[in-house]
């Protein structure tokens, strides 16, 4: 215990008092224009991939657990494809495929084209790591999605179909939302995982926060500081992605236990209110204690 | 002009899982307003062939019919057309059920689990099913649950929750897959006077089931199975006090 802390210690001071590290220029940084547009880009990736993961996924899941063959062994194909190859060269994939189809179309099959568009217009930098990293996410979306999908008691669907509802209605209903519970959890180490995951968008010239950050580098040679810039900004995303799957989790516990645990802001604002308290039942006694 | 049809008919129901034969060729009658009981050792089938006639279970040989429909398919000319999923579900609003572990939804409060069915299946505006939610469960004794989960409540009250859900889509048939097996003694009784309850209403019902004094009481006709067959049926106060063949006397002997 000792050991740890004076080794803490030691380390930062010598970090707080090294000028390698020069602070001012990281602090300068963190607040930097080009910076802070950086991770609003990041914030968009994330939630639009994500977002696209989370659809496809429940939606590959439910396709999956289809009595239907076609259906379900369309979905496993998919899996398959997407987590079998890495995400990188799904990345330069998409970003590269205008030299395949140099032009897209749209209209008759072999008949009468109406919209003619060059994917180049479309598929922008941005487009292609939404569309590749939310392409990739569902297909492990979809795990985690049919793994909440199995642990729902077979009951609760017997008894919805019983009643009358239809297979998606089961699903969407009563199915699904008790899911969630199982869901959930993985679904925030993805979407933190994801949040790191489009700094590849550094290889194909993006504009989120690490390519941004390296772009500044590039000119001012300050490689470390920008990356401590960056580092404090992922950190402080994932932190607020922390307290959002924190209040997610708490609405989909709904009836599961009898009484939900207080909230860190209930929990304060009752430690408050139980200090006062306790200040007011124990005053009489303090006559009787001796100060030191 | 001919009698009405029978609420349930099935003439040689089959059914296997794998290589298992569950039900080797059942077939009886259930009329309008009948109770009928089914009792036998567990494995017997008995569970399975319930849950064929709201088509849980497809059969693999036979014919079933719930009021004049057969079940899970259409005949055109002489051949079977499987139903499609949508209308296997209009059917199957038509006939309650009610499980051994009560199945309610935990996300949703007892008045909720009520009202789920009526407002998405049969698109009751909210107003009503509210008020029809609430007057079915104070029919089963719990006013005062209306807004309780179900982990909040005993199992003979979620089991009556139960109860008023399927009675909320005004079903015609009522089946009940040993809905006291899974409760405390002490609460078995509550249950069982709902079910009375809707009996006396007229309610066609058929109660797989372990309670001899209900079968006894309640009900009009009683169906002993045992292997995947119906070994004797008749009168319940008959068949429970002079049961003519060796295996319901030797079934009879270890549960009275």
């Amino acid at each position: 215990m000792v050991i740890v802390l004076v080794l803490a210690v030691s380390v930062g001071h010598s970090v707080a008092t090294n000028p390698h590290f020069q602070w001012g220029q990281i602090g300068h940084f963190l607040f930097d224009g080009r910076i802070t547009a950086g991770v609003v880009t990041t914030i968009e990736l994330t939630l639009a991939a994500q977002a696209i993961g989370v659809v496809l996924g429940i939606l590959l899941a439910v396709m999956r657990l289809s009595p239907n063959p076609v259906v379900s062994g369309g979905s496993w194909l998919y899996v398959w494809f997407f987590r079998g190859t890495p995400v990188l060269v799904q990345l330069l994939f998409w970003y590269n495929i205008a030299a395949l189809f140099p032009s897209l179309n749209f209209g008759v099959p072999f008949g009468p084209q109406f919209i003619h568009i060059s994917p180049n217009s479309v598929i922008t930098g941005f487009m292609t790591v939404v569309l590749g990293l939310g392409l990739n996410e569902g297909a492990y979306m979809s795990e985690i999605v049919r793994a909440g999908i199995i642990s729902v008691d077979e009951g609760q669907g017997e008894a919805a179909l019983s009643l009358g509802m239809t297979r998606l209605q089961t699903m969407r209903r009563i199915v699904l939302p008790q899911a969630m519970r199982v869901i959930l959890p993985p679904t925030g180490n993805e979407t933190i995982s994801m949040l790191k995951t489009t700094s590849l968008a550094y290889v194909i010239a993006g504009s989120d926060l690490l390519s941004v950050s390296q772009n500044i580098a590039a000119a001012n040679y300050e490689i470390m500081q920008l990356l401590f810039v960056a580092s404090i900004w992922y950190l402080a995303l994932t932190s607020v992605l922390y307290v959002g799957q924190y209040y997610l989790e708490r609405y989909y516990a709904r009836g599961s236990s009898r009484e939900l645990p207080p909230t860190p802001l209930q929990r304060i604002r009752r430690g408050i209110f139980s200090v006062r308290h306790d200040a007011l039942a124990t005053g009489p006694l303090d006559i009787a204690r001796p100060h030191s | 002009m001919s009698a009405p049809a029978p609420m349930v008919k099935a003439e040689g129901v089959h059914k296997r899982f794998g290589r298992l034969e569950v039900l080797r060729g059942i077939s009886l009658e259930v009329a309008r307003g009948e109770v009928m009981c089914i009792i036998g050792p567990s494995g017997s089938g008995k569970s399975t062939f319930l849950r064929t006639i709201n088509h849980l279970e497809k059969i693999n040989r036979g014919r079933l019919w719930v009021d004049g429909d057969l079940v899970g398919y259409v005949q055109r000319g002489d051949k079977l057309h499987e139903l499609r999923d949508g209308d296997v579900s209009k059917r199957r609003a038509e006939i309650g059920m009610v499980f051994q572990r009560f199945n309610l939804f935990p996300h949703k409060t007892a008045l909720e689990n009520v009202i789920e069915a009526p407002r998405l299946v049969r698109g009751v505006a909210k107003g009503t099913a509210l008020g029809e939610a609430t007057a079915l469960l104070e029919r089963v004794g719990l006013a005062d649950k209306l807004e309780s989960y179900p982990s909040q409540l005993s199992g003979g009250q979620q089991q009556r929750v139960a109860i008023a859900r399927a009675l909320a889509m005004k079903p015609k048939l009522m089946l009940f897959d040993e809905p006291t097996s899974a409760l405390d003694p002490e609460l078995v009784g509550d249950v069982l006077d709902v079910m009375r309850d809707l009996a006396r209403d007229g309610m066609t019902m058929i109660v797989v089931t372990h309670e001899m004094g209900f079968a006894r009481e309640v009900g009009d006709s009683l169906v002993f199975m045992d292997e995947g067959v119906i070994v004797e049926a008749g009168d319940p106060r008959e068949v429970l006090a002079r049961p003519r063949e060796p295996r319901t006397q030797a079934f009879l002997s270890k549960v009275l």
